[in-house]
Formats: structure tokens, C-alpha cells, sequence
């Protein structure tokens, strides 16, 4: 090993960019750093943004911060997708469309891996961190630092994914999941791979911690009289999404570890040569991949439950058979991962069993429609944003669910498996269930949070947009899958007749695009006229659940005193038992809250670099990053003054303040 | 009545017409194919059985209960939080969907092992074994008992039952499906897949890899052409006469990746090829302990380690 080698890896001048997409990529992202940076230069920010934000322990800035994230690699796996539909509405016959396979193969790739990864779980834990403290009314969560970590962590796996424009210049081309032996060495020689490798081992350790940091504070920090029976909905799905996560994330990180074992140090967990077994990855990734749609999924159905139940003006019905759908979807979770493989060959008895499991599924999740419609019978449904998305959701979730439980029959997958049609299904699950519930859940939130509401003409305007373009993107993928057509296809003959269906496909994501841009002009448009939706109660959906018993937006300490929970909807009871009113508050107490921490920065900030010198073999780089890590993390566990302490006096002075400024 | 008569059929069949030129997977050529798309068809039905009144009820109540609607009977909160505490009343919910759950279910084992790739299809002609090779990123297709080889095209007779074996050569996991005569089934190295088809109709089809294996996966493709016996019989004997021979050093060659690869024909086959291939990507121990029944391999007994002079 010479000394250059030994210092730079496998890392050489070729690496920097020099095509057209990593050098826009990399002059794209110097950009925007060059420009934040100077903003918060120009406006004297930099120590605001340390102090209140980046190093806070609190999980609704902690929340705050993961919806941001998620929101801009929204818009950067949302490029993705144009450029997918672009290639397929054009590569027909002689035309190779403007993207060559292996380009086109790394951003189908970069797509999925990011919208998953970085978009749906992002806005679930921003979603998660921001309400559920507060529905069980607790102050923080049972391990404020692991929670910054995470996030961190998570932010470090995004801009690991994002490196290779700088640094490699190309990433993995092997479908989301990097199957073997195709993610091998001998089929992917380049660093995309490592890349995909490293990206998510950084944010699935961040994502482990979460999982594991809201399991125990749902489990142990619920308000006095908050039994498991009397958990909001969000919460209980929260809580098995959680389970999911803490069950299923080591499988993930176990399983591309020995990905990575096999391609940097020559081993054969799963090559073809020297009883190597690409069955095997493809069994792994799958029982942690297939619990992972769970996890994107369920904490949206806590959210349609709570929106339901609120612009209904109505208690849930059916709370119970909620729960048990929650509980039982999490244990089939486990049981139903061969499904995505039956093609695999491992016989008719075993497909069968996979089969009928996964449509055990469909029980569940029909009780929940059943129950939502009976909580809107006789209720005052209100036709707010939120519940159009839930309208929308059920549409497109129906539509999706049928597909799903027709593929879970081996007969039908075998023609239909790999197929657009598949590629539709899950789309129609993912976008039309998972994020359909989470932008009912920021809209419905967004006031709690922010102390102003969104623009109710400019969301409805941006669902229909949504709405539309859904079905017109995906419409035409089930026919294409009818016909015959394969996903992944970077071209085909003009004969196909696939040409016309791709085009109106490749409209319909436009104006997908337009009804996401429209949600930002409703977000800029409302926070100009914020003053005139300004929520001064607290309360601004007459709703029914203890986030809403507190001002928006919410104190530092959440509670001024730790509220004690009667019944299932505690704050509709309180009210309630108040005539209407939020109940007062008496005697006011010391509150102790966690201290900001840089340390979840420095940790990550260690772990990217562990990450980076992987991808190139830079091993001291990454003892060095291992050592730095291990070290914050020894000198962080010598802190014992890890809380500060409000004073009852100033708790008081702060709620008089509040209580009077509410008055006027 | 008379209307219905004459205008019915012409709509239907115009229909038809239209989804059968765009439809592989609904204009099946075969058996096969014919009973996974009945199957996709029952079970969307049974489906729609819960599926409409759910959608259907939901609108109405939604409607009905709007918050402008001045004329809805509305239920009190109080009231109705009494009535909601009993799980009794909610377990008569989960009775519908289990009932259609439990129809598909019984479809489901049925149709999975009916169905089952590995299964032959019952006839009385002798069925014609096609062994698949999938390479990076062209089809090798070796017809045994005609000891002629092709490339990317594929031709038999109806009627006959095909046995495909599938496997693959230093190439990734791949996906083999021809729509119009049968769902997929993956060809892997070290080891042979079974799938059973049969044409009934003469006609070209289309097949085509659906794994993602690579830069060349969306050019590996191949025709497909159910003729009669005949020319079958007349097909074998001209490529039997007229194209070289795939020896070990042509396979050779033909192993090295390559794309959009245009059809070839062979005039007879290395012996002994597939097994080799085969053998090739099995660990050390697992010749005989292979998931693959070894019956469907007849050389497994006798089957070289690897070939002298094949490309490890």
C-alpha cells in the first residue's frame, strides 16, 4: 500500500464531478449552503440558530427540524420522479429518450431510497416527536439527547446520500432495496453501492434510536390516568409503528452490514461464487422491508383516526377494533414478507401460506374504514383540508388495497409481479395512504404548532391537484402493467403501445408537481396573513385530545402542570367538565426541563465521517470518526447537569401573560 | 329485449377486440395464462362484493352528515359514549371482511398450488423441455432433446406442454415471463427453476427479464412463436442444417456481457452445457442437498464440478 493509498483510500481526482448532473448537483448544493449561510450572516442568525434550534433537545423544535429536512429531499426525490416519467414518456422505439440505463438506474434508485428513507420517515418522526408528548401529556421524551442524536444522525444519512454528486459520482443502480448478487462487487464496481451501504446505516441507527427513545416514553411517561385503554389513537399507532421499528431497523443494519462485509472484504454472505446465497439478501432485506411499509403506514391511520373523530364533532367509535387493527396489522407485519418473492420458486404450500397471511391484512384495515364511516354517521362532518385529504386517502387506499390483496394471490402475482402494475400498487399505498396522512396531519396540527392556520381555499386547491394528477399518473401504470409492461424499463419498442399511457402518466405527475408547489404558496400565503388566522385558544378545531389543551404555539415546558386524564378524549372531557372551558390552573410547580446539547452534532458529525471513509477505504479516517464518535459519547454520559429548572414563579408569570394577551 | 340482443354482443366484442390488442395478460394464448387471468377476475369481483358498498356507504353518510346539512339527525356526544364502550358490538364489524377474506382464502391455496410454476401441465403430448440461461443481458434458450441452441427467440408447437428450465450464468437474479402464455419465475444461478406453460394458439408473443439486472435489462427481451407441429419439425431440421454450432469456446463468448443482442441460432449444443452451467455457481456440498428435486435434472448424477475450459 503506497502512502497515497493509505491516505486517500480508493478516493482519486476522478471522483470530483465532471458530468452534467453531478456538477449541477454539486453546484446546486454549494448554492444553497453559500446562500444560508450568508442569510444568516446578512441577519446576524448563526447564534440564534445554534441556541434555539440545532442544538435543542426539545422534540417539537426536534419535530420541527425533521419536517424540514424531510420536506426539501421531498423536493429532491420529487426531481427524481419527473426525470423517471420523462425518461419512459420518450425512450419509445428509436428514440433512447435523454438518459442512458445506467443513469436512469441510479435515479429510480435514489428515488425509492429517498422517499422512503428520507421523505416518509422523516415527516413520521417530525410528525410523531411534534404530537405524541403532547397527546400523552409528557413534557419531553424519556431520552431527550438520544432524540437529538437521531435526528442528527438522520440529517447525516441524508447529506451522505446527496455526497455522491460531490464526491463518487454515482450511486447505487440496483433498485431501492440493492439487491443481490446485482449489489455485489462483481455486477456494481463503483461507490454507488457504499454509498446506499452507508447512507442507511447512518439514518437507520438514528431511526433505531427513535424507535426505541418513543417506545419507552409512550410506554413510561403518559400523564397520570392515561392507561394503555385511554391513549389517542395517533399514539397507539405510533406506538406499534415504533415496536416495528426497534424489531425490524437491526435486521436492515445486520443485513447490509454483511453486504458491505462482502464487497469490501472479499467475503460470500451473498455472491454467486464460493456458496454464496443471493436468496438469502433477498429473504433479509424483505423481513425488514416489509414490516418497514407498516411502519410508514400505520401512524397515518392514527392520524385519519383523530381527524375523523374531530371535524366529526364525534367520539371515535370503535376505538377497540383501532387498536386491535393497529396491534394485529404490527404482529402480521412479521408474517408475510415472502410475498414480495413468490416468484423465487420455493414452492406452492409456502406461497399459499404467505398468500392468505397477507390477506389476513385486508380484515384490519377494512374494520378501520368500517369504523371511521361509523364515527362520521350522525356526526357534523366538517369539510375542512384534512378531511379531504381522509376522503382522498380512502379513495386511492381502496383502490390500492385491492391491488395488494390480489397480488397476495401467488396465481395472480406471477403475472403480475415486477410489473407497473406492482410499481402502482405501491405508490397508490405509500402516497395515497402514508402521505395523504401526514399532510392531513401537518395541516391538522399546523396551528398547534405554529400558533397560525393554513390556508383552508389554497389546501383544498393543492388536494385537488394532488388528487388529480394521482390518478392520472398511476391510472395508466395498473393498464401499462395489464399489457405487459416491466418497471425499471429505461426504453421499449414502439409497438409496445406503451407510449401514449406513459405520456399521460408523465402529465399527471406534473401536476403533481404543481399541487406540491401549490402547498408551498399555501404556506407562504398563510404565513403572510397570518394575523388573521391567528389560533389564540389553543383549541382551534374544537378537538378532543390533550395536544390541544395547551397554547399554540407551545410553551418550552408543554404543561404548565401535568394534566390528569379522566377519559379517552381527555380534553373534550375537561372541557366538559368546565363548561366549555379549558380548565384552570391553580397551583403551579418547578418544571425541569432537558438542556440544549451540541453533542448529538458532534456524534453525527463522527459518524458521517465513519460513513464517508467506508465508501473509500480511508481507514484511519474512519478510526478516526469510530474514536471521536465513542468519545463524545463518553464525555456526554460524564454530564450530570443535564436539566435546568423553570421556576413555579415565572410558570405563573408566563400563564398570566398568556391567559390575558388571550382575553383581549 | 331485442335491442339488448343485437347491440350487446357488438359493444362486448368491440371491447374485447380492444383489450385483447392491448392487454397481454388479459388476451392469454394458453392454458396458463387463461386461468391466472380468471383468477385476477374472481378475486377483483369478490373483492368489489365488500369493497362498492363500503365506498358506497361512505359517501352517503359523508354527505348526509355534512356540517351545511340543516335536516340530519345528529347524535349527542354523551349519549353516544355509552353506547361505544362495549366490544361487543364492534366484533360483529369484523365478520364481513372475514368471510371474503376467508372465500379468497380458500381460492387462494387452491389457484397457488393449481397454479404452481413447478407444476406440468396435464396433456397427453409429450411435453418439450426448454432450458433457459439467463446471461448479462441476453437469453440463452437450449432445446435438450433437439440439441439445438437459440438466442433471445424461443419457438415450439402448440399444444405441446413446455418445461422450462430456468437458470442463469454470472449474471444477477433475473425475472422470465412471457405474458400472453404465463406468469414469471426467477432464473438463478447455481440452481434450476421449473415453469410449465403451453400455447394453445399459434402467434408471436413477447418475453422479456423483469428482475433489474443491469445496464442492458431493458433490451432483453425475446420473441416467442407458437407455430404447429409441422413447422416446428421444419424449424428444427433449418436451424439443425444451417447455423454453427454452440461449442464451449462460442458460449464462451457469448457469456461476456453484452446488450440489445439480435437472435442466433445454433445447430447443436456443447453436451452436457446446462448441468455444467449449473454446477458452475453451486457451492462445494450442495449438488445433491439442492432445494431443485433432483429429478428434473437427469445429469445431476453424473454432472461435472465444472467444465474444462468454461469461463468460471
Amino acid at each position: 500500500m503506497t502512502l497515497t493509498q493509505f491516505i486517500f483510500g480508493k478516493l482519486t481526482l476522478d471522483a470530483l464531478p465532471h458530468v452534467w448532473y453531478t456538477i449541477g448537483g454539486t453546484a446546486f448544493l454549494l448554492a444553497m449552503g453559500v446562500a444560508a449561510a450568508g442569510f444568516l450572516t446578512y441577519k446576524k442568525l448563526w447564534k440564534w440558530l445554534w441556541n434555539e434550534w440545532l442544538t435543542s433537545t426539545d422534540p417539537k423544535k426536534i419535530g420541527i427540524m425533521y419536517i424540514l429536512v424531510a420536506s426539501v429531499m421531498f423536493f429532491r426525490g420529487g426531481l427524481d420522479a419527473v426525470m423517471i416519467w420523462f425518461q419512459q414518456a420518450s425512450a419509445a422505439g428509436v428514440s433512447q429518450g435523454y438518459l442512458d440505463p445506467g443513469h436512469f438506474q441510479q435515479i429510480f434508485t435514489a428515488h425509492g431510497d429517498i422517499m422512503v428513507f428520507f421523505v416518509t420517515m422523516g415527516f413520521l418522526f417530525g410528525l410523531i416527536n411534534l404530537i405524541v408528548p403532547l397527546q400523552i401529556g409528557a413534557r419531553d421524551l424519556a431520552f431527550p439527547f438520544l432524540n437529538s442524536l437521531g435526528f442528527w444522525l438522520y440529517l447525516a444519512g441524508a447529506i451522505l446520500i446527496n455526497f455522491f454528486f460531490v464526491i463518487g459520482g454515482d450511486f447505487a443502480a440496483t433498485g431501492w432495496l440493492a439487491t443481490a448478487p446485482l449489489s455485489e462487487l462483481q455486477f456494481s464496481p463503483g461507490v454507488g453501492v457504499d454509498y446506499w451501504i452507508w447512507s442507511l446505516q447512518v439514518s437507520g441507527l438514528g431511526t433505531l434510536l427513535g424507535g426505541i427513545n418513543f417506545l419507552v416514553t409512550i410506554l413510561k411517561m403518559r400523564a397520570p390516568g392515561m392507561t394503555l385503554k385511554k391513549m389517542p389513537l395517533f399514539v397507539w399507532t405510533s406506538l406499534c409503528s415504533m415496536v416495528l421499528v426497534v424489531s425490524v431497523f437491526p435486521i436492515l443494519t445486520a443485513t447490509i452490514a454483511l453486504l458491505f462485509l462482502d464487497r469490501t472484504f472479499g467475503m460470500h454472505f451473498f455472491t454467486l461464487t464460493a456458496g454464496g446465497n443471493p436468496m438469502m439478501y433477498t429473504n433479509l432485506i424483505w423481513m425488514w422491508g416489509h414490516p418497514e411499509v407498516y411502519i410508514l403506514i400505520l401512524p397515518s391511520f392514527g392520524i385519519f383516526s383523530e381527524v375523523v373523530a374531530t371535524f366529526s364533532g364525534k367520539r371515535l367509535v370503535g376505538y377497540m377494533s383501532l387498536v386491535l387493527a393497529a396491534i394485529e396489522i404490527s404482529l402480521l407485519a412479521f408474517l408475510v414478507w415472502l410475498h414480495h418473492f413468490f416468484t423465487m420458486g420455493a414452492g406452492a404450500d409456502v406461497n399459499a401460506f404467505f398468500g392468505i397471511v397477507t390477506m389476513f391484512i385486508a380484515i384490519p384495515t377494512g374494520i378501520q374504514m368500517i369504523s371511521w364511516i361509523r364515527t362520521m354517521y350522525r356526526g357534523r362532518v366538517n369539510f375542512t383540508t384534512p378531511i379531504y385529504w381522509f376522503l382522498g386517502f380512502v379513495g386511492t387506499f381502496t383502490f390500492g388495497g385491492m391491488a395488494g390483496v390480489l397480488m397476495a394471490s401467488p396465481g395472480a402475482d406471477f403475472q403480475l409481479h415486477n410489473s407497473l402494475f406492482l410499481v402502482a400498487h405501491f405508490h397508490t399505498m405509500i402516497v395515497g395512504g402514508a402521505l395523504f396522512g401526514i399532510f392531513a396531519g401537518i395541516t391538522y396540527w399546523w396551528p398547534k404548532v405554529t400558533g397560525w392556520k393554513l390556508n383552508e381555499r389554497l389546501g383544498r386547491r393543492a388536494f385537488w391537484l394532488w388528487i388529480v394528477g394521482f390518478f392520472m399518473s398511476f391510472v395508466p401504470l395498473y393498464i401499462l402493467g395489464f399489457m405487459g409492461a416491466t418497471r425499471r424499463l429505461d426504453h421499449y419498442d414502439a409497438s409496445t403501445g406503451f407510449q401514449p399511457l406513459f405520456i399521460i402518466s408523465a402529465i399527471g405527475v406534473v401536476i403533481i408537481a404543481c399541487g406540491a408547489l401549490m402547498q408551498v404558496w399555501q404556506v407562504i400565503v398563510s404565513f403572510k396573513e397570518r394575523k388573521q388566522n391567528l389560533d389564540t385558544t389553543g383549541d382551534p378545531w374544537n378537538a378532543r385530545t390533550l395536544e390541544w389543551s395547551v397554547p399554540s404555539p407551545v410553551p418550552s415546558y408543554s404543561f404548565a402542570v401535568i394534566p390528569e386524564v379522566c377519559d379517552r378524549d381527555a380534553f373534550w372531557d375537561m372541557k366538559e367538565a368546565n363548561g366549555g372551558m379549558p380548565p384552570k390552573i391553580t397551583k403551579y410547580e418547578d418544571i425541569e426541563m432537558p438542556k440544549n446539547t451540541a453533542m448529538g452534532i458532534y456524534v453525527s458529525g463522527f459518524v458521517f465521517l465513519i460513513g464517508f471513509a467506508m465508501v473509500w477505504q480511508i481507514w484511519w479516517l474512519a478510526a478516526v470518526g469510530l474514536i471521536g464518535a465513542i468519545a463524545c459519547v463518553i464525555i456526554r454520559s460524564f454530564d450530570e447537569e443535564t436539566e435546568y429548572v423553570i421556576p413555579a414563579g415565572q410558570v405563573e408569570k408566563m400563564e398570566t401573560a398568556r391567559q390575558l394577551a388571550m382575553r383581549q | 329485449m331485442g335491442l339488448r340482443r343485437t347491440i350487446r354482443p357488438r359493444i362486448s366484442r368491440n371491447i374485447r377486440d380492444i383489450i385483447e390488442v392491448m392487454f397481454s395478460i388479459l388476451d392469454p394464448k394458453g392454458p396458463i395464462a387463461m386461468q391466472e387471468k380468471g383468477l385476477i377476475i374472481t378475486a377483483v369481483s369478490i373483492m368489489l362484493i365488500i369493497v362498492v358498498p363500503v365506498l358506497v356507504a361512505l359517501v352517503a353518510v359523508v354527505w348526509k352528515y355534512r356540517a351545511g346539512n340543516k335536516g340530519a339527525k345528529r347524535e349527542g356526544n354523551p349519549d353516544d359514549r355509552a353506547k361505544n364502550t362495549s366490544f361487543a358490538r364492534e366484533a360483529v364489524w369484523w365478520i364481513f371482511p372475514s368471510i371474503i377474506v376467508a372465500i379468497l382464502g380458500v381460492i387462494t391455496w387452491k389457484s397457488a398450488h393449481a397454479l404452481d410454476p413447478s407444476q406440468a401441465v396435464s396433456s397427453n403430448v409429450k411435453p418439450l423441455t426448454i432450458q433457459v440461461v439467463a446471461l448479462d443481458w441476453k437469453w440463452l434458450f437450449i432445446y435438450p432433446q433437439q440439441n439445438i441452441a437459440t438466442v433471445n427467440f424461443i419457438q415450439f408447437p402448440t399444444g405441446t406442454p413446455l418445461n422450462f428450465e430456468l437458470t442463469a450464468d454470472g449474471a444477477p437474479m433475473n425475472g422470465f415471463w412471457i405474458p400472453q402464455l404465463g406468469g414469471q419465475e426467477y432464473a438463478m444461478a447455481g440452481m434450476t427453476n421449473q415453469l410449465h406453460l403451453m400455447a394453445t394458439a399459434p402467434g408471436v408473443f413477447t418475453g422479456q427479464a423483469t428482475e433489474i439486472n443491469g445496464q442492458g435489462f431493458a433490451g432483453m427481451k425475446f420473441e416467442v412463436k407458437a407455430t404447429s407441429q409441422n413447422d416446428f419439425d421444419a424449424w428444427v431440421a433449418s436451424v439443425r442444417r444451417s447455423a454453427h454450432p454452440l461449442t464451449l469456446d462460442e458460449y464462451n463468448n457469448l457469456v461476456e456481457p453484452s446488450q440489445n443482442n439480435p437472435q442466433a441460432l445454433y445447430s447443436s449444443v456443447q453436451e452436457n452445457l446446462y448441468g455444467a452451467i449449473v454446477a458452475k455457481f453451486m457451492a462445494p456440498g450442495m449438488m445433491m442437498s439442492s432445494s431443485t428435486p433432483s429429478s428434473s435434472m437427469p445429469d445431476m448424477q453424473n454432472m461435472p464440478a465444472n467444465m474444462p475450459g468454461m469461463k468460471m
